[in-house]
């Protein structure tokens, strides 16, 4: 039930929200201020996540086959490997890890 | 995802060709759509069951948001704190539609359904068309191609995820933290930007023992505020 409760909040909340970008006046928006704190907010949340969720398990922290698939994933980024190549190279490396036994 | 360019005055750099635009933006809609095959084993793997990772897809629809929800719950966080972080991730849509209203001009009986379809990558092609037209299609082609991929593989990650078991086994917990990476990758470029992921890193880590599944990534948000305001203080203060 609760994971429903969470998926509705989140079905209103991220719709209200592009709405939201459509249907407001121009400039509403458009203090300096705003604008940097909605850029850079994605940025905390998404290096937030990546991390706990590369070194998370549960309340612990952990270093397992995980922390090589998402290596393995930032460097097929600096080589500007295409998206689904990204994640391909983090499954292969995390699966191949953890098959010898990492 | 894509990098965004700046919208070039509509009147005068003319003609591109309907198929070019329309061809720019299968290939984008192909490419990022076929990751919710990603999504659909993640959230299947999180414990959520097929219709609820289906109508994730179907009514959220964007992308980082959906993952951060699968990834809060199944770490154990609450619904109100997994559904704050998934919020927060979306609260960018609403500058990309922004920015698409003006270069749109949708009527108003348009603009509830368009919405649904203001996300990175429509915004990153239809921001890059040198006229309203083919800015128009771009957003067109580029949303309905994701969003019918995007549901079609999340419904085959799910499926695939069940009918696979341990998908751990399978390196795809990987996939997440993956996905998250290669979004934040083209957004870190400056100084301010590469604090707040440092500080979001050290937060996020380092409050995951102490408090409730969900609430650290919420206080690694706080990273932002800190940051802008910390630089405007150096900014002020080397001013004077």
């Amino acid at each position: 039930m609760s994971t429903w409760i969470a998926i509705g909040l989140t079905v209103v909340g991220c719709y209200a929200v592009k709405l939201v970008g459509l249907l407001v006046p121009e400039g509403a928006l458009e203090r300096p201020l705003v604008r940097r704190l909605a850029a850079l907010l994605p940025v905390a949340l998404l290096a937030a996540l990546t991390a706990q969720q590369t070194f998370g398990d549960g309340q612990a922290l952990v270093l397992d086959a995980r922390a090589a698939g998402v290596a393995a994933a930032a460097l097929a980024l600096v080589l500007r490997a295409p998206f689904l190549l990204v994640v391909a190279a983090a499954v292969v490396v995390t699966a191949g890890v953890r098959a010898m036994g990492g | 995802m894509a990098e965004q360019r700046t919208l070039a005055d509509p009147d005068v750099d003319g003609d591109k060709p309907d198929a070019v635009v329309v061809r720019d933006a299968l290939g984008v809609g192909g490419a990022v759509g076929l990751s919710g095959f990603a999504f659909g084993v993640t959230s299947a793997g999180s414990g959520l069951t097929l219709v609820q990772t289906c109508v994730l897809s179907l009514l959220v629809f964007t992308g980082a948001s959906q993952f951060a929800l699968v990834g809060a719950l199944a770490a154990g966080g609450s619904p109100f704190t997994a559904a704050a972080g998934a919020f927060f991730l979306g609260v960018r849509n609403a500058f990309y539609g922004l920015r698409l209203s003006e270069v749109l001009r949708l009527t108003r009986a348009v603009r509830p359904f368009a919405a649904q379809w203001v996300i990175d990558e429509t915004t990153a092609v239809a921001l890059a068309q040198p006229t309203r037209r083919s800015a128009r299609i771009g957003f067109a082609v580029t949303g309905l191609s994701l969003y019918v991929l995007w549901n079609l593989t999340t419904l085959l990650g799910a499926l695939g995820a069940e009918a696979i078991g341990d998908t751990d086994a399978w390196g795809l917990d990987a996939a997440g933290p993956a996905v998250f990476l290669a979004l934040l990758a083209p957004m870190v470029k400056s100084a301010t930007e590469r604090a707040a992921a440092g500080l979001a890193v050290v937060l996020g880590l380092g409050l995951l023992p102490v408090l409730p599944a969900g609430v650290p990534v919420l206080v690694a948000a706080l990273a932002a505020p800190v940051v802008l305001w910390a630089r405007g203080r150096h900014v002020r203060g080397s001013v004077r």
